[in-house]
């Protein structure tokens, strides 16, 4: 039971890193990137070459995914994204899927279509024994790592310089422009900086769950959940969420109930279950507020 | 839509009727098409990848004559998707005038093109889909790679011997997956054993964690497990994170799990897994180091795997039927020529039962080893001669 909810917890807190970069993008800046998936699947791609490639431990494959997939979010976001801002919903949906697929068939031709392997380092590897619970120290490891980095973007938004000229970005961009806060960079930085998180994301969870071509698309949906059950104003809205899924989906599966004899896998719905649910009853999120503008 | 569908071939066989009947066709080409659909990209990519690999060498090694005729073979990506499969099929029934399709890296691939087959009556050689029906689906269709009942009864009666009364099995959830436990339980029951547990695992499913940890919870001798081609690895590594032999239980399962292909990189945690299964890269006989070495040096980093294997027999197999009919491409007269055939592959002895145009093999039990720094599945014992149980049972109920 108790390893249930560790796994559940593990789970969630990757799928919160992985996610929280695109509820910063569809929330803050309102603009729909359904390529994210693509970076996070560049950071693990970034930290499987420095490993395999250069024989360097997962913990420099880490910063660098972060650095790397920045700095392409950034180049991404002043070439191409920045036209697509002020375009409908559709063009935005149209223009990011096109990245995902190309991204897929990319990954595909230089990497190849198998699963990728990252090995733990050796003093993650290996369980640790409390009492009858016998927990993974990688994913004990990713639920510390993405807990710090949780309370710091909630410390960094609503405490720094940065974060209150963001909000204030975002809240009425031509008041900021007014004020003298350079709205144009804040919003570069911010994707680059939601770039980044996935590609750490990436990179964390490719030591847990298979990393191949097909990321994006696997992922997407759980992204979009995310963001749908959480909201976009805050950043404890997805996190919450995220836990919440990441649980419900472990237990979900790891509880197969038994009716009339048949077993029922009850998995690989109670994530949908919950979005419907909560989309019925709360709309704009579990901890989403209410539509301002 | 099944109507409309159903017209559309029938249209494409009376097509090719006629071509057949015209006084053109009658020039009796010199060449032969072998229309060969795989996964070329997509998540099944290297099912395609090893196929692919395994035809063209075989022509480097055999020549492109058979039966007095020049063999052409036209590779098309199908994505591992049923209803390209099924167009594409069709394209090269109708446009390429084909002699004989084959691939099929997936079962409901084989499936979709089974009614083309049958329609066009040109026979279907299945080199790596496994799933026990598929052979049922059409007269036309002959398999070379394997059955996974075929795979599977060897390790369920290896874990009977071996002492082994309480299981847990995770398969993915898909035909084979499913022919897999259900092998695996009915000979685990019948041999007074108790299955604890049957879990089944979203196809396309990035976490085995709950799956693992259930399995784990409930304290079997043995768990057993069934992935596709190409997905052993990921399962593997979160096998590892689990711990199973600190608690006594076992781990056994089909090759598909221990790939040959993604082998070298599961680590030291495979170290000592004993599967069953049709093929290994290992299997020690002057066939298959001659197979394995050409292999290799014809696809650098690229190790053959059992559906490499598959590829190589069946051209093997459409070579020797053209051979047989002496360059006749009748598709009847093909299936016909190719039933009962038996010949010796890098696997060892096989054979293509004339009743059910299944293969029949021999299955071995496996153990992953180190040598020369390199993992391998090493076969220590073989059950020889295996015929997929699914239809011998089918059989001897009539």
């Amino acid at each position: 039971m108790l390893t249930v909810l560790f796994d559940g917890l593990a789970y969630g807190m990757l799928l919160f890193v992985l996610a929280v970069g695109l509820s910063v993008t569809l929330g803050l800046m309102n603009f729909i990137n359904l390529a994210h998936g693509a970076f996070a699947m560049a950071g693990g791609y970034i930290a499987v070459v420095m490993m395999q490639r250069f024989g360097l431990s997962l913990f420099w494959g880490l910063p660098v995914a972060f650095l790397v997939t920045a700095a392409a979010g950034a180049f991404l976001e002043r070439t191409l994204y920045v036209r697509l801002y002020d375009k409908p919903h559709l063009e935005q949906v149209m223009f990011t899927i096109g990245l995902v697929f190309m991204s897929v068939a990319g990954v595909d031709y230089f990497m190849g279509a198998s699963p990728q392997i990252v090995n733990v380092p050796d003093a993650l590897d290996g369980n640790i024994d409390i009492g009858d619970v016998s927990l993974n120290k990688y994913r004990l490891f990713v639920i510390a790592f993405c807990a710090i980095l949780t309370i710091a973007l909630q410390l960094g938004l609503s405490k720094t310089r940065f974060g209150s000229r963001l909000r204030a970005a975002v809240d009425d961009a031509r008041v900021a422009r007014g004020l003298g806060i350079n709205v144009t960079t804040i919003f570069a930085l911010t994707f680059a900086f939601g770039s980044g998180l996935a590609g750490l994301g990436g990179a964390l969870g490719s030591a847990i769950f298979s990393l191949d071509p097909q990321f994006p698309l696997k992922f997407m949906i759980y992204f979009l959940v995310v963001i749908a059950v959480g909201g976009t104003t805050t950043i404890t809205g997805p996190f919450f969420a995220s836990i919440l899924l990441g649980v419900a989906d472990v237990a979900g599966k790891y509880y197969t109930p038994n009716i009339g004899g048949h077993k029922i896998q009850i998995g690989g719905f109670v994530i949908y279950t919950i979005m419907v649910l909560v989309l019925i009853f709360r709309p704009q999120g579990l901890f989403g507020r209410a539509q301002g503008k | 839509m099944n109507a409309k569908i159903t017209r559309r071939h029938t249209l494409a066989a009376l097509a090719l009727a006629a071509t057949a009947l015209s006084p053109f066709a009658a020039h009796a080409e010199d060449v032969v098409k072998v229309g060969v659909i795989l996964p070329m990209t997509g998540p099944s990519a290297s099912t395609g990848r090893e196929i692919a690999a395994a035809i063209k060498l075989f022509q480097e090694q055999k020549g492109d004559k058979a039966g007095g005729k020049k063999v052409e073979v036209i590779i098309k990506d199908d994505t591992g998707v049923a209803d390209i499969t099924k167009r594409l099929a069709q394209e090269l029934v109708v446009n390429d005038k084909a002699a004989v399709i084959a691939g099929f890296g997936l079962t409901p691939l084989a499936l979709a093109a089974a009614p083309i087959a049958t329609q066009a009556k040109v026979p279907a050689v299945v080199m790596a889909a496994g799933t026990a029906i598929i052979t049922e689906a059409s007269p036309y269709i002959v398999r070379t790679s394997f059955t996974l009942p075929q795979n599977t009864m060897p390790i369920a009666q290896w874990a009977v011997k071996n002492g082994i009364k309480k299981v847990v099995t995770l398969v993915s959830d898909y035909g084979p997956g499913i022919d897999a436990e259900k092998t695996f339980v009915a000979t685990i029951k019948e041999n007074g054993g108790q299955v604890l547990e049957s879990l089944r695992s979203p196809l396309k499913n990035p976490e085995f964690a709950p799956f693992l940890q259930k399995a784990k919870d409930l304290k079997p001798d043995a768990l057993f497990l069934f992935v596709p081609s190409g997905q052993g690895a990921a399962l593997m590594k979160q096998v590892s994170e689990r711990d199973f032999a600190k608690e006594g239980i076992k781990v056994i399962g089909t090759g598909d799990v221990t790939d040959d292909e993604q082998l070298n990189n599961m680590g030291d945690a495979v170290l000592g897994m004993i599967t069953s299964h049709n093929y290994s890269a290992d299997h020690d006989s002057p066939e298959n180091k001659a197979y394995v070495a050409a292999f290799e040096k014809a696809n650098p980093g690229l190790r053959p795997n059992f559906m490499s294997v598959g590829g190589y027999d069946g051209m093997a197999l459409i070579y020797a039927a053209l051979d047989k009919t002496k360059g006749d491409t009748d598709g009847t007269k093909l299936v016909e020529a190719m039933k009962g055939m038996s010949w010796t592959s890098p696997r060892g002895p096989i054979s293509i039962d004339p009743e059910t145009r299944d293969i029949i093999q021999n299955v071995y039990i496996r153990k992953v080893e180190k040598k020369n720094g390199q993992l391998y599945n090493v076969e220590f014992e073989t059950m020889a001669n295996i015929k997929d149980p699914f239809k011998a049972a089918k059989a001897a109920k009539k």
